[in-house]
């Protein structure tokens, strides 16, 4: 790891972060200690706080395993797996009407999009459901789809904007029409520059699916919530750490397969520079959008 | 070979994708042995099917052997739903009830999670045949919907921890930190008539247990049934004074369907009358509650 | 349509909830943040190690998850946080503060080498060179997506619905659990009140990049 923020320490530089890091991980888990005495205590690490993980009072392990696992990360990732693609699609098609020539056509689009990314998810979800009258399901994928197309859309614009104009002005000079210029030239490489802020919004997606509750869609966080209810509170902080685990492990290997795919995707050469472009919002999110490519 | 090996990778990840998604359909589907509701269907039975007019509801169901019914899965001893998925308590007991009197097997029942803020909404547009779900009949609710019963008579009550001197009764939360269930009819009850009381609404009001026992609020104010059923499980806590408000619960139905609402009630008053509302009752709520006369089903 | 506009006072009272919710966290986030992007590009590598598993967690969580942590398993550790608006602050700030980290963190890397070799070679510290040199010039660029992080702050306020806050959102279930043949308008205008925080927020964000973009 360089930086340009600081020299590769030397011999010194790199004793004293030795001690650092010994100081620091020692008030850290001096911190852990005082946190976990404090709890034990109060009995958290007692076993009658965590046999619901093993030998639940009531029913069976195999029945609190099956629920948290198949009954709510299924449906948490059933709403998720429909969602993905939709407001991916959906997203797709607003930032190309955004990106439109007449600005008369264009108006429109700003519109949903600022619309759709100036509403709680959770609001949008309980709309669908009273007024579009649809199922739990379908309206937890409706408020994750209209929410997140709108910020792949703006994610796109920013990924079009932060393009090298010479890519559309090449594209003109060899002939391709508008649309062809679009379509095969520019959204690719947009796609690909934005591809971490894209998979970033994915997590978002699979996270708020958990909103679900205020239209009683039995997803992860709701079976933890029920479970909890029918175990009594006691259990809260057993089922909670296993819903955070849960989330975690997800999202994270969400994360690190689309590094992957990224790495495996990018041209030949520097697996690195996508990634790297991305990060930045000199040549990524925002920096030319005064001058708009297409 | 790039482009290959990529696609392979999207197939992968689209079949587990599909793999848990049929686990997850699979999960939702009763569990129960066939045969296991064969008992709460003996006074309907199979012959009950035919006696039902052409193209009523009713007809409708019993043909169809299943029904669809909205119930709360987070309320002791009315509907509470443990990790296996199936609901338990006495509202769940009555929808057991109707069920079998249409001929329809317990294993023909879906359950669906109705939440305060969805009851009218699954009603209108047919997600559910019914709402059994401490269902609190009242006017604005009836513009909506009709109710059938009430096959319960509930009523607004306190809850506090067993040592607090303080709080006897609803004229004392003046000043007083007061949990309830944010957009429910207690708390519509407590700014309405009790305006001094300061209101702290959570999601559930399981979720108010825990801050009462901190000491974060004083009280929690919902149906006495729901209070005695917290009180029960724990000996730190005691429900407080008379109930202040009255609470018939109702089964919600489809508006306008009065032909099924009128055989709702109809079933209702019969189990009145044998003794299976008693049965009901002492199987869930009674464990724990006295066990109360029948109300008188109101048919307006 | 009446009980839309008898419902105004009581709109009023939740949006100003809502406003202040959002004022705080943001303040909150945005200092909480400033401090955890600088530990991670920070010379030392626990503290870089420590901010990344900040953000990382945090990042991946549910916010209603991290506001059961605190409403229910906080006080088993003997924490017990007042009810309500504060705990609210607490859990949205903190939550935020690891995507304006991220925001921010985005926003040091967008600034040329340059500067900070330049900062380097005049004998400024790590310390002098990110917070004189870096950070003044990295606001810039950091701007837009630190207002769309706000934006989406403003939103999720909307989950303290749930946790003891009668802000919009709660105010909007009160009012309509009062009048439910009216639930859909009822929720329309607390739809129109969000929109009031939210666009105008959007808009800025625009101008300021179109700002910034010009002035590169």
């Amino acid at each position: 790891m360089t930086s340009v923020l600081y020299d590769a320490p030397g011999p010194v530089a790199r004793r004293r972060e030795r001690w650092g890091s010994v100081i620091g991980s020692v008030v850290v888990l001096v911190l852990l200690a005082v946190g976990a005495v404090a709890a034990a205590r109060n009995g958290v690490f007692d076993a009658d706080r965590w046999d619901v993980l093993y030998d639940p009072p009531k029913q069976t392990a195999a029945d609190v395993w099956r629920s948290l696992l198949v009954t709510g990360l299924g449906a948490t990732l059933r709403a998720a797996a429909l969602a993905a693609p939709l407001a991916l699609a959906l997203g797709v098609a607003l930032a190309v009407w955004r990106s439109t020539r007449l600005r008369a056509l264009r108006i429109p689009a700003v519109g949903v999009i600022e619309l759709f990314r100036g509403v709680p998810v959770l609001l949008m979800m309980f709309f669908a459901l009273l007024a579009l009258k649809l199922s739990s399901f379908e309206a937890v994928v409706f408020g994750l789809v209209v929410y997140n197309m709108a910020i792949v859309a703006e994610i796109l614009r920013a990924g079009l904007a932060a393009l090298p104009k010479g890519q559309a002005e090449a594209a003109y000079a060899l002939g391709l029409s508008r649309p062809q210029t679009l379509f095969t030239i520019l959204l690719p490489q947009a796609v690909r520059l934005m591809m971490p802020s894209l998979v970033a919004q994915m997590v978002v997606l699979l996270k708020d699916s958990s909103l679900g509750f205020i239209v009683g869609y039995q997803e992860l966080l709701k079976v933890i919530q029920n479970n909890s209810y029918f175990y009594g509170n006691n259990y809260a902080f057993a089922l909670f750490t296993v819903g955070t685990v849960v989330y975690l492990t997800v999202n994270l290997s969400l994360s690190w397969f689309a590094r992957w795919l990224a790495r495996r995707t990018s041209a030949q050469g520097n697996p690195e520079a996508v990634a790297e472009a991305a990060q930045r919002p000199g040549t990524g999110p925002g920096a030319d959008a005064g001058a708009r490519p297409v | 070979m790039r482009t290959m090996r990529r696609r392979g990778a999207v197939a992968v990840l689209a079949a587990s994708v599909l793999a848990l998604t049929a686990c997850g359909g699979d999960a939702e589907e009763p569990t129960e042995e066939p045969g296991a509701g064969e008992e709460t269907t003996d006074a309907g039975g199979e012959e009950g099917a035919a006696e039902f007019a052409e193209g009523s509801t009713m007809a409708e169901l019993s043909e169809a052997g299943s029904i669809t019914i909205g119930t709360k899965f987070d309320q002791p001893l009315f509907g509470l739903v443990g990790p296996n998925g199936e609901p338990e308590g006495f509202d769940v007991e009555i929808g057991k009830i109707i069920a079998g009197e249409l001929g329809i097997e317990e294993d023909g029942i879906t359950w669906v999670e109705t939440i305060s803020q969805n009851r009218e909404s699954f009603i209108e547009t047919d997600q559910v045949d019914l709402v059994i779900a401490t269902y609190t009949i009242n006017d604005d609710r009836k513009e909506r919907i009709d109710f059938a019963g009430p096959y319960y008579e509930a009523g607004q009550s306190i809850l506090t921890l067993a040592d607090n001197e303080d709080i006897q009764g609803p004229d004392d939360l003046a000043g007083k930190k007061v949990c309830t269930v944010s957009g429910s009819t207690p708390e519509a009850n407590l700014l309405e008539n009790f305006p001094e009381a300061e209101v702290v609404p959570f999601q559930a009001y399981s979720d108010c247990l825990t801050p009462l026992r901190n000491g974060q609020v004083d009280a929690v104010s919902t149906d006495n049934v729901i209070l005695a059923g917290f009180a029960a499980e724990s000996d730190d806590l005691e429900v407080r004074g008379e109930p202040f408000t009255e609470e018939p619960y109702g089964i919600g139905l489809a508006k306008g369907d009065d032909e099924f609402r009128d055989w709702v009630n109809d079933v209702l008053e019969e189990i009145f009358e044998d003794g299976r509302w008693t049965d009901a009752w002492e199987s869930t709520a009674g464990t724990v509650l006295p066990t109360p006369e029948p109300p008188a089903v109101d048919r307006y | 349509m009446d009980a839309v506009f008898a419902a105004f006072p009581t709109y009023l009272s939740g949006f100003a909830v809502t406003l202040q919710l959002t004022a705080w966290s943001a303040a909150i986030a945005m200092a909480l943040g400033l401090v955890v992007a600088a530990l991670r590009v920070s010379p030392l590598r626990p503290f870089r190690f420590f901010a990344a598993a900040y953000v990382e967690v945090l990042r991946n969580m549910p916010l209603t998850l991290i506001f059961f942590f605190a409403v229910f398993v906080l006080p088993q550790f003997g924490v017990i946080p007042p009810l309500g608006f504060w705990t609210a602050v607490l859990c949205l700030s903190t939550y935020t503060s690891a995507f304006v980290a991220e925001a921010v963190r985005s926003g040091i890397n967008s600034v040329g080498v340059g500067q900070a070799e330049a900062a380097r070679a005049i004998g400024l510290t790590f310390g002098q060179t990110l917070g004189e040199v870096v950070l003044p010039q990295a606001v810039r660029t950091v701007v837009p997506p630190l207002i769309n992080v706000f934006i989406a702050l403003a939103k999720n306020t909307s989950v303290a619905a749930g946790f003891a806050v009668v802000e919009l959102t709660a105010a909007g279930r009160r009012l309509s659990q009062g009048n439910p043949s009216d639930t859909i308008l009822l929720l329309v205008g607390v739809v129109v009140f969000y929109l009031l925080i939210t666009i105008p927020m959007g808009v800025i964000a625009g101008a300021v990049e179109r700002k910034v973009a010009f002035s590169r």
